[in-house]
C-alpha cells in the first residue's frame, strides 16, 4: 500500500488536494482535512499530484 | 557530453521543472541557474509566518534534495540569451543548452520617484528581504505600508498581530483592487476592525527623514509618521535580460498555449515570467504571479519540453491563489481581474463565496473562509457557465453555505 502523510500542523485547509485527488482527500463540514492514510498503489500518482499542489507542503507520499 | 537542459530561475517553478524532468525519466544533464544564494524556498510564508517570527528560513526550504542529479548554479544572474547559438549568457560566461526554461520570476516594483536613501524602507520578495524587515519590526516601530495589494495587506496584518501601529496607504479607493469593489470593501473593513489606519485614494508624495525614515508624505500634504515603510507596489517580471534576445516580451515571455516561447522553439517559460494564451481570456495572453501557477507551470513546461511538438499539451488550469489576513483566508479560482462585477453566491455569516462575472458568465469565484466550497466552482469555471446557471446549481446544492 502507498502511505499518505499529512502534517496537520502545516495544513491550512486550502483544499487543493481535495480537488486533484478527491478519492483520498476531503474537507469536512468543519473545513478540516480528512484523508486515507493508506491507499492502493494505483493512486500513488494522484497522491503525489496532491502533494505537489499543496501550498503548505504538508503532504508526503511513501511507498 | 550532451548539452544540458538549462533552467534559468531557482525558485518554485525552476525546481518543479527540474523535478518533472527527472520524474519523466530525462537522463541528460540539468543545470539550474539562480540569482539568489539560496536553494529554492517557498515564498508565501515570507509576508506571514516568517515575518511574524513563527517560522524560520529552514522551514521555507523546498525539497530540492529530492530531485536527483541537478547542478545548482546559485548566486549567478542570467544577463542575456543567444537563441541561435542556444547559449545562456551570465556576465562573461556562456552556457550552451539543448533546451531552456525561463523561470526567472519577478521582482518588486520599486518606488517610481527618486531613489529613497533612508534606512527603514523595504520591499519584500526574498527571504533576505523578509528577515531584514522582521529585524526592523523589533522595538515596535510605526509602520507605513505603501500599496494595499496582497503583499501590502498581508504585511499590514502580520504587523498588527505583532502589535505595531500600521498605516496602510493606497492610491486606489480600496485595497486588493484585483478582486473588485465588494471584496475590497470587505478587506478594508477587516483592516479597520484590526486597528489599521487606512488611507485610501491617497497618493504618496515622498519619504522624509534624516538617515532614517521619519514620515511618509501624502499627496495632500499629510505627514504619516513612520519608522519603517514597506513599498508594496506589485511586481515586475524578470525578463529584462531577454530584451535583446529577440523573444517577444509582454512583459512576460510570450508563449504559445503549451508554454513554448513563440519566437524560439527551444525555449519554454513558466511562472511569473511567462505570458501565455489562456482559454478563459478570449485568446489573449495572461500572466499570473501566484504560487500554484508557478508550481504547475514549471512541471508542465518541463513535460512539454521533453515531448515532440505534436504531443505537447496546452496549459489550461484554472488559476488559484489565496491570501491570509488575520483570521480570514481569501481563496480565488478563475480570473477575478477580468470580472466586470462580483455578487455574493452563497453566505453563512462571515463565510461566503462571491462570483466574478464577465458578459453574464462566471469567470471567477472568491471564497471567504469557505475552502470546502471551492471545488464546486473550480469544476465549472473552465466552461465559463452562465451566472444564472451557477446560481441555480448553488441553490440545488445541499452542501452550499447556509443551504
Amino acid at each position: 500500500m502507498t502511505k499518505v502523510h499529512v502534517d496537520m500542523n502545516l495544513c491550512q485547509s486550502h483544499g487543493e488536494c481535495t480537488y486533484v485527488a478527491p478519492e483520498i482527500f476531503e474537507l469536512g463540514d468543519d473545513d478540516v482535512l480528512r484523508w486515507k492514510e493508506e491507499v492502493d498503489p494505483s493512486l500513488r500518482e494522484k497522491a503525489q499530484e496532491a502533494a505537489d499542489v499543496c501550498p503548505m507542503l504538508a503532504i508526503r507520499v511513501e511507498d | 557530453m550532451p548539452r544540458p537542459v538549462v533552467i534559468a530561475g531557482a525558485s518554485l517553478a525552476g525546481l518543479r521543472a527540474a523535478q518533472a524532468l527527472r520524474n519523466a525519466g530525462h537522463e541528460g544533464p540539468v543545470v539550474v541557474v539562480g540569482d539568489e544564494e539560496h536553494l529554492p524556498y517557498t515564498r508565501p510564508p515570507l509576508s506571514k509566518e516568517l515575518l511574524a517570527g513563527a517560522q524560520e528560513p529552514a522551514q521555507c526550504a523546498l525539497p530540492s534534495d529530492r530531485v536527483p542529479d541537478v547542478e545548482w548554479r546559485l548566486g549567478v544572474t542570467a544577463t542575456g540569451l543567444d537563441p541561435v547559438a542556444r547559449e545562456l549568457i551570465m556576465g562573461d560566461e556562456r552556457l550552451g543548452y539543448d533546451k531552456l526554461i525561463v523561470a526567472t520570476g519577478a521582482r518588486p516594483r520599486h518606488w517610481p520617484g527618486d531613489p529613497i536613501e533612508l534606512d527603514g524602507v523595504h520591499t519584500l520578495r526574498s527571504v533576505d528581504d523578509a528577515l531584514a524587515l522582521r529585524a526592523d519590526f523589533e522595538g515596535s516601530p510605526r509602520l507605513a505600508v505603501v500599496g494595499a495589494g496582497f503583499i501590502g495587506c498581508e504585511v499590514a496584518a502580520t504587523a498588527r498581530k505583532r502589535g505595531l501601529d500600521v498605516t496602510l496607504i493606497d492610491v486606489a479607493p480600496q485595497p486588493v483592487p484585483a478582486l473588485g469593489e465588494d471584496v475590497g470593501e470587505r478587506v478594508a473593513e477587516l483592516h479597520r476592525a484590526h486597528g489599521v489606519d487606512l488611507r485610501l485614494a491617497a497618493g504618496v508624495d515622498g519619504f522624509e527623514g534624516h538617515g532614517r525614515l521619519e514620515a511618509v508624505r501624502l499627496a495632500d500634504g499629510t505627514r504619516v509618521p513612520a519608522d519603517v515603510a514597506v513599498i508594496a507596489l506589485g511586481a515586475i517580471p524578470n525578463t529584462d535580460w531577454l530584451v535583446e534576445s529577440g523573444l517577444e516580451l509582454q512583459p512576460g515571455v510570450v508563449c504559445d498555449a503549451t508554454l513554448a516561447a513563440r519566437d524560439a522553439e527551444h525555449v519554454f517559460a513558466a511562472g511569473d515570467a511567462a505570458a501565455w494564451p489562456h482559454p478563459m481570456a478570449d485568446g489573449g495572453v495572461i500572466r499570473i504571479e501566484h504560487w500554484t501557477n508557478a508550481a504547475e507551470q514549471g512541471a508542465h513546461a518541463a513535460r512539454n519540453l521533453l515531448a515532440a511538438p505534436a504531443d505537447r499539451v496546452p496549459y489550461e488550469a484554472v488559476p488559484y491563489f489565496w491570501t491570509d489576513q488575520y483570521d480570514l483566508k481569501i481563496q480565488s479560482v478563475g480570473l477575478p481581474a477580468r470580472a466586470e462585477r462580483t455578487t455574493v453566491l452563497e453566505q453563512d455569516g462571515e463565510r461566503l463565496v462571491l462570483g466574478g462575472e464577465r458578459g453574464g458568465r462566471l469567470i471567477a469565484a472568491i471564497a471567504f473562509n469557505a475552502p470546502r466550497r471551492l471545488p464546486f466552482y473550480r469544476r465549472r469555471l473552465a466552461e465559463m457557465p452562465l451566472l444564472e446557471d451557477v446560481v441555480a446549481a448553488v441553490r440545488a446544492d445541499e452542501k452550499a453555505l447556509a443551504a
